[in-house]
């Protein structure tokens, strides 16, 4: 129990120990501490940061789908619009053009009636001519009398 | 250890494993190991215990390479056991020195970590029976061609005061120099002799805070030193029983001495960190 030079080796080698330590163990070891702690961290920060967007992204979906539903149903209510407006058009069309073609019908009916009415007309007075020239025989010149047939043809029309 | 043409004693065995093994300057001037403690006693300053540094010096390096072993393969991913242990026993190093330590000095925390870990080590050498490392350096300096009983061997170098003494004065040089350099030369001799009573009670506030000083590192050392001895003493008197009943009170008392292994060590870092932090103090 004598006090002497041990208490300046325990001194000594206190202080080269601890000068060791200083340098070579406890900076990499605290640094991979810290480094660990640090991801950690940040994933746990990623973690919460994630769900968060989760649930933004779902409110964000559900707005989306909503707006394209009424989207939807907004294009289809114009196209129904759209539909039936070229339905009435396409009918209106339709009921013009078919007056139309009554109206050109009846005109050619007009026409041809009066047409075939001249033609037997002519045909009729021919037939008169032929059979009163035929009854009268030679004593009608068709040359001498003919203003006289022509009025009767005339009259007959 | 009996040895058949000497008879030992209990007082004999007690003092032999009280004495450390000495290397020194004779009276007359001749360097050698001290056969008795008498001689010891005589060869004075100019001596050195193998067995102390011899001890802790292993024991320092035991830690220093596990440590730097586990440190150079960190990894960051999953820690294998032996980096588990190695980081909690850091990271409670770590918080005691941010709880009480409110400076900015990179060197407290691996000087904690060195004064827990080492002096823990060298308290637990307390834990080996007390005959074991006696018994091999006796065979030891036999083989050397000593004599059976003058070859001592103390196995805790923490029962030696000069161990203790040795760390304590070194944390002094630290308080010191960081007392000035954080503080300045000014500031620090304000601190010893302006304190607690004002400017008119000078060479008072001057003895009570130079004694405030001094007292530092001697309670850390005879702490330290007081509880490894006297722990050290019960299991040398328990190795006088009887060897069949010996059991019954070494076991109880070693299981206590882990708390007390412990303890010690804790409470020798605790006040490094704590005077540390009053050298860096500015404002008192």
């Amino acid at each position: 129990m004598n006090i002497n030079l041990t208490m300046f080796g325990q001194l000594i080698m206190f202080a080269m120990f601890t000068w060791f330590c200083m340098k070579f163990i406890w900076p990499p070891i605290i640094i991979a501490m810290e480094e660990r702690q640090k991801r950690i961290e940040g994933g746990l920060l990623a973690a919460e940061r994630g769900r968060f967007e989760k649930a933004e992204a779902q409110i964000k979906a559900k707005e989306i789908i909503n707006q394209s539903k009424s989207l939807a149903t907004e294009i289809i209510a114009n196209a129904t619009r759209q539909a039936s407006n070229m339905v009435e058009d396409a009918k209106y069309i339709a009921l013009k053009e078919a007056g139309k073609v009554k109206e050109q019908a009846q005109a050619q009916l007009e026409q041809d009636t009066i047409c075939v009415r001249n033609e037997l007309k002519n045909k009729v007075s021919a037939l008169v001519i032929q059979g009163v020239s035929a009854v009268l025989d030679k004593e009608v010149d068709v040359r001498l009398h003919q203003q006289m047939i022509g009025k009767l043809s005339e009259s007959l029309s | 250890m009996l040895s058949t043409n000497e008879v030992i004693t209990s007082s004999s065995y007690i003092k032999h494993h009280l004495q450390n093994l000495t290397y020194g300057q004779f009276p007359d001037g001749y360097w050698g190991f001290a056969h008795t403690s008498e001689q010891a006693k005589e060869m004075g300053f100019l001596a050195i215990h193998l067995d102390t540094l011899g001890v802790s010096f292993l024991l320092g390096i035991l830690f220093l390479s596990f440590f730097y072993r586990i440190g150079k393969k960190m990894t960051y991913d999953t820690p294998s056991g032996t980096q588990n242990f190695i980081e909690s026993v850091v990271s409670y190093i770590n918080e005691n020195v941010r709880g009480s330590f409110n400076g900015q000095n990179p060197m407290v925390a691996p000087l904690a970590l060195t004064t827990f870990i080492w002096i823990v080590l060298m308290n637990t050498m307390d834990l080996v029976p007390v005959d074991w490392f006696p018994y091999i350096a006796q065979k030891i300096g036999v083989w050397f061609g000593a004599d059976l009983h003058h070859v001592f061997f103390k196995v805790v170098p923490t029962t030696d005061p000069n161990a203790t003494l040795g760390m304590s004065i070194g944390i002094f040089i630290l308080i010191i120099y960081y007392s000035i350099k954080e503080k300045g030369m000014g500031g620090f001799a304000v601190e010893l002799a302006f304190h607690p009573f004002g400017k008119m009670m000078l060479p008072f506030n001057l003895f009570l805070e130079g004694v405030n000083l001094i007292a530092k590192p001697i309670s850390l050392a005879l702490r330290l030193f007081g509880n490894m001895y006297a722990g050290e003493m019960i299991f040398i008197l328990i190795a006088l029983l009887p060897f069949w009943i010996q059991w019954s009170l070494s076991l109880p008392w070693a299981i206590f001495h882990i708390l007390i292994v412990l303890l010690q060590a804790f409470i020798f870092m605790t006040l490094v960190i704590v005077y540390m932090d009053m050298a860096h103090q500015k404002e008192h």
